[in-house]
């Protein structure tokens, strides 16, 4: 039941490379084409279609003059193709200036979460001092309370501090997560520990000894925390929303919602806008999509 | 290096001295004072502390005054606040929403999510297909999805949930998002779309740990594919699913983006979620005392549920172990 986070962790690393490589590889053999099966692909794929069908029209809303987006009943590909609406929403709005803002404040809060967390992970976990225990104690019911519930009292905090629409009114309430420093406490706690001590003993400190030897070898757990830890920033609407009134200052997300309006009735350009918003990520999943399925599975687990 | 072996009986130019025996107390050092444990635990909780310890203080405070949002007219009124939240039918209506979006999400994200893993690991090929449709989406923003069904899919007649519905012969014209018979339930739909993957790759990831000699026996047993799935798959299951419930409930209880982007919590405040309620109290209306008293009351269901789940997988793992 309790075998070491070490070896979990190389379990499910080894259980998501299975997904990729497929099973069949394991088995030896290609699964037979029973009727079972069949129905069961046909399922699978018109579930795919369903799934696929909105993405798809907003791409094809997007490619259509603009006269022809409400057309009933409904065509998918205009009297032409064009590109106008994409070629308008970005000279004409800030997308670029949202985009930017999007991936430095997703890329700040991943880098301050990764280094803080797995910092006090590493002194929660390996080194010993009074009021450890009941520090972390502290720490693990942060896990309870979430974000949402601090609003009001958080804003009044940034307008304190003069926060209000500035990058760091929106990275820091975002950076200091206790159930990643959870995820890597447990993890570290499955570090053997002959590897430090022999560093010790050659002279290390801690402080080598974390980012030489810990760090490293828990690479696997930190990626995963990187990887939750950057969609949920780059997605996150709320906080973002509330904190930012300026404009230029928005996130990508917020931004669109917040100029929705100002399009009026140009279907054409807000789908534009649309698949731009959301295509970087996209982008990434795929070019990416074996560490971002275990690094997902793998936090949205652990945490239990 | 700053640290000082209390071994250094050897002089320090002498050989290093060996690694502990197996079995050994560990190495005792003297240590520089930035070598100590809470140096490095110090910066998280800097930042723990002022931006969830405190505003969660200060949130309590600011829920016994009578508070603005400019931080002017503050004076103590005790538990005014609370009354008047519950004796708040707007404050009640939104609390009911948000438990009935919760109740209608959660068993089809559970059910579809498990549907959708089973096809995948069952048919065993072309995984980047099933991954990439059926996940893709979570990687969305609320921002994007709510525009996207808010705009195209949902509007009256030329939308395309309407336009589908004339193209199988059935009446459009429905009133998906404005209809306050439908607009609950457009909201849940999307969210299923928006969120499902992510149910459907906790389950993906918990099948593939399913041990096939368990499979290779029952079919040597003659176990069909319909028993197998009885009484293998679903049992060896059933944790995860407890994880993946309560995951689903608490998320969905903190609904609020997908909602206020695609009815802003109408039509007649229909769908207006207590998140949004604690949005237009305090950021709307400017009554920031009033609405951290709403706060702490959901935060209050929030935490009767986690409590709930705690102590659920605590004695999950008692009987376990016995």
């Amino acid at each position: 039941m309790s075998a070491p986070v070490w070896e979990k962790d190389k379990q499910v690393r080894a259980k998501v490379r299975g997904t990729v490589k497929g099973e069949a590889a394991a088995t030896g053999r290609r699964p037979r084409w029973t009727p079972g099966r069949v129905v069961m692909l046909v399922v699978a794929l018109a579930l795919v279609v369903v799934w696929v069908l909105p993405i798809a029209w907003a791409v094809a809303t997007s490619l259509k003059p603009e006269g022809e987006t409400t057309k009933t009943p409904l065509e998918w590909i205009g009297s032409t193709i064009t590109f106008d609406a994409y070629q308008q929403v970005w000279e004409s709005g800030d997308l670029g200036q949202w985009m930017f803002n999007s991936a430095y404040i997703s890329v700040m809060t991943t880098l301050l979460t990764v280094v803080l967390c797995a910092m006090a992970a590493y002194g929660f976990a390996r080194t010993d001092f009074r009021g450890r225990k009941v520090l972390y104690g502290l720490v693990l019911a942060g896990i309870m309370v979430p974000p949402q519930v601090l609003i009001a009292p958080l804003f009044a905090e940034m307008v304190t501090l003069g926060l209000v629409d500035t990058y760091w009114g929106v990275i820091l309430p975002q950076v200091a997560v206790p159930a990643m420093v959870f995820i890597l406490v447990k993890f570290f706690e499955g570090v053997p520990r002959e590897l430090e001590e022999a560093a010790f003993v050659d002279g290390a400190g801690r402080w080598r000894v974390f980012w030489t030897i810990v760090m490293p070898l828990s690479r696997p757990i930190l990626a995963a925390v990187a990887i939750f830890t950057f969609i949920s920033t780059w997605n996150n609407f709320l906080w973002p929303f509330l904190v930012t009134t300026d404009p230029n200052g928005m996130t990508l997300p917020v931004g669109l919602v917040n100029v929705q309006s100002s399009y009026g009735v140009r279907y054409a350009q807000m789908m534009a806008s649309v698949v731009i918003a959301g295509l970087p990520l996209l982008v990434v999943f795929a070019a990416f999509q074996r560490q971002i399925v275990r690094g997902v599975a793998h936090t949205g687990l652990a945490g239990q | 290096m700053t640290v000082v072996d209390t071994h250094a009986a050897q002089p320090a130019a002498g050989p290093r001295p060996a690694p502990p025996a197996a079995g050994a107390p560990a190495v005792r050092v003297k240590r520089h004072w930035s070598e100590h444990g809470i140096v490095f635990v110090a910066p998280f909780l800097l930042v723990y502390a002022m931006f969830l310890v405190w505003p969660l203080v200060s949130g309590l405070g600011m829920s016994v005054r009578s508070e603005n949002i400019a931080g002017t007219d503050a004076e103590f009124v005790g538990f005014d606040n609370y009354a008047e939240a519950i004796g708040d039918p707007d404050v009640w209506a939104s609390l009911w929403n948000t438990v009935w979006f919760t109740v209608l999400s959660t068993v089809p994200l559970v059910l579809v999510g498990l549907v959708l893993a089973l096809l995948a690991h069952h048919l065993r090929f072309v995984q980047w297909l099933w991954r990439l449709s059926w996940f893709a989406p979570f990687l969305l923003p609320s921002g994007v999805v709510g525009l996207l069904f808010l705009w195209v899919i949902f509007p009256s007649d030329f939308g395309f949930a309407d336009q589908a519905l004339a193209a199988v012969g059935l009446e459009p014209g429905i009133g998906w998002l404005t209809d306050e018979r439908y607009a609950m339930l457009s909201v849940v739909l999307t969210t299923v779309w928006w969120t499902v993957g992510f149910n459907f790759l906790l389950y993906l990831a918990a099948l593939q740990a399913i041990p096939a000699h368990l499979y290779e026996a029952a079919e040597l047993d003659g176990a069909g594919s319909w028993q197998r799935l009885r009484h293998i798959t679903l049992p060896m299951l059933a944790r995860t699913t407890g994880v993946v419930v309560v995951l689903q409930v608490l998320a969905s209880l903190k609904v609020f983006d997908q909602i206020y982007i695609m009815t802003g919590g109408g039509p007649d405040e229909s769908t207006r979620p207590v998140l949004q309620y604690v949005y237009d109290a305090g950021f709307t209306g400017y009554r920031i005392g009033y609405a951290s008293a709403v706060s702490y009351i959901f935060f209050a269901l929030i935490l009767t549920v986690s409590l709930a789940q705690l102590w659920l997988s605590r004695r999950n793992r008692e009987e376990n172990a016995r």
